[in-house]
């Protein structure tokens, strides 16, 4: 759990970041969203003392994150930023190695989890491991941020934009695979982005900031029926909001009995993706199924249309 | 694609060449008496007859190697020293300083020297490393500045201390340019050195001097020659080696 409570950070006279409070809860991701000059990777970096604020507390699981040195601190939480940062100088195995190093984890150890990490983010030891970053695509850097990120099994994790530098195919790859890991390690994701759209598919709660304050706090659905400001209406995008709030939604929850000719959509698909696949086939109905291919019933284009609606 | 082939490897054999006849002449220069005879008159002596030409270029470099690693090693301490937090306000000091190191003619901190230090090869030294600390200090200035933002940035989230990011992401990913620097140093020192002769020091310049002296031509082009000769070796084989260096810090380089 991570507390922030009544943070600000002044730089002379302007507020970078005013009075922020909020609640992260454990094995949940919270993502920050703002425009930019919003504070909110200030907010960021102040979590793991890479900025120290000028008033205010924040605690992890209860303790005051600076009862420790900030460097000792810093070995605690993963960290994974745009452009991702990869020492140059170093191989791949070397730089996910970089924490487990810093924390004098015996070699055996160190090895482990770097093959660990690197087969979970599908890079091939023997092939990946002894390159250097500048031999990789965007993508397989990225990876490698943040397998390093998380090489010393950290409960917290702080990503500030790290899919800002990659194309939406890649991008949508490197989302799913978060939330995949996140899943399988419990670990506490703080994201930070400007991408209303990442928030929303990536958040259990989003967090918008605007000059330096916190305007709303909130889980997306809520986000999106009820925003608190003309601020954060324009952030979700007026337009966008009904799409939107299907994409929170799996197929598995609209799905109605009866039965539909055609290709049949899984139930872990996102409604937006069974509306789109409904308009453009032109159909009035959609099979569904479930991962073992046990048909279901169909999704309706009347039925995701409801759903589609302002909550109540 | 023949042509392509003798333009590679011919950098590499004129060099190899080069070797070969400078290690020739400073151990055998009696081979070469031949082809310096003409450039004598009234039958003075064509190769340098008041000591061994061998022994004078170990000490020539020896000179240029104390003088360019204890430069080396002031400047880039004071680098370091001025891109912490704690120092950056002896920035500009230490710039005028080294400034002021360079402008300095070599000539007139030999005069300056020798009064306080005495003769031979100490006011020497003094001269190549104050000339030689500029260059130094400058590239590492240069390579400690333009680090790229977000390797700094995920050194210091990944918790590592001050020192741990100095030692293993600063003076790594800026050691080509460091280098850079300590090469310009080396060359200039290397014919700097050569005036360290008119205080008594034992270098190549030696070799000029007593030439310039009894007006004997040969002895001018033999110390002159070495020294160019090694300038260029060296220039080279630094070049190679801050190259390698940027490739394995994973720079490309142009």
């Amino acid at each position: 759990m991570i507390e922030i409570e009544g943070i600000t950070k002044r730089y002379d006279a302007t507020t970078v970041v005013d009075e922020v409070s909020m609640l992260i809860e454990p094995r949940t991701i919270a993502v920050i969203v703002g425009t930019s000059g919003s504070g909110k990777t200030t907010l960021l970096r102040m979590i793991n003392r890479l900025v120290e604020p000028t008033s205010g507390v924040i605690k992890l699981d209860g303790a005051d994150n600076r009862s420790l040195p900030g460097y000792e601190l810093r070995r605690s939480i993963g960290y994974a930023i745009q452009g991702h940062g990869l020492f140059p100088h170093r191989t791949v195995a070397q730089n996910i190695a970089t924490v487990p190093v810093l924390l004098g984890w015996d070699k055996a150890r160190i090895k482990a989890r770097v093959e660990e990490l690197m087969t979970l983010y599908q890079l091939d030891l023997e092939a990946f491991g002894p390159r250097y970053p500048h031999e990789l695509s965007g993508g397989q850097q990225q990876r490698v941020g943040v397998a390093r990120a998380l090489a010393a099994e950290p409960n917290v994790l702080l990503m500030d934009e790290p899919f800002g530098a990659l194309d939406p195919i890649i991008r949508n790859k490197a989302q799913e695979d978060l939330l995949a890991i996140q899943k399988r390690f419990g670990t506490t994701i703080i994201l930070v982005t400007h991408d209303m759209e990442e928030a929303v598919h990536m958040g259990d709660k989003i967090a918008v900031m605007d000059a330096g304050k916190l305007v709303q706090y909130a889980k997306p659905a809520e986000i999106l029926a009820k925003p608190a400001s003309a601020f954060v209406e324009t952030l979700v995008g007026a337009s966008e909001k009904p799409f939107r709030l299907l994409s929170l939604g799996r197929v598995r929850d609209a799905v109605e009995t009866g039965t539909a000719e055609g290709e049949a959509i899984l139930d872990d698909a996102s409604q937006r993706d069974a509306l789109a696949e409904l308009l453009w086939s032109g159909r009035p109905a959609l099979p569904a199924k479930g991962a073992d291919g046990k048909p279901l019933g169909r999704v309706t284009v009347d039925g995701l249309v409801k759903r589609a609606a302002r909550p109540a | 694609m023949k042509e392509a082939g003798v333009k590679a490897w011919l950098p590499s054999l004129l060099r190899l060449v080069l070797v070969v006849l400078l290690v020739a002449f400073v151990t055998n220069p009696g081979w070469f008496e031949p082809l310096l005879k003409p450039l004598t008159e009234n039958n003075a002596p064509a190769i340098y007859n008041q000591g061994s030409l061998l022994t004078l270029t170990l000490l020539h470099l020896r000179t240029v190697l104390i003088a360019t690693v204890a430069a080396t090693i002031v400047a880039v301490a004071l680098a370091i020293l001025v891109t912490r937090p704690a120092g950056v306000e002896f920035l500009p000091l230490s710039r005028s300083l080294v400034n002021i190191g360079q402008t300095f003619p070599p000539v007139a901190v030999l005069a300056l020297a020798v009064p306080a230090v005495g003769f031979g090869e100490k006011p020497t030294l003094i001269a190549l490393f104050l000339y030689g600390l500029l260059p130094i200090f400058e590239n590492a200035l240069t390579g400690l500045t333009t680090l790229p933002a977000n390797v700094v940035e995920a050194a210091r989230g990944a918790g590592m201390t001050g020192w741990q990011r100095l030692v293993q992401v600063e003076l790594p990913l800026s050691a080509p340019i460091i280098l850079g620097g300590i090469r310009l140093s080396v060359v200039i020192s290397l014919a700097t050195a050569t005036i360290g002769s008119t205080v008594a020091a034992r270098t190549l310049g030696e070799v000029i001097i007593a030439g310039l002296l009894s007006n004997n031509l040969a002895f001018v082009l033999q110390g002159g020659l070495i020294v160019a000769a090694l300038a260029v070796l060296i220039y080279d084989g630094l070049s190679a080696i801050e190259r390698y260096t940027a490739r394995r810090m994973g720079q490309e380089t142009a």
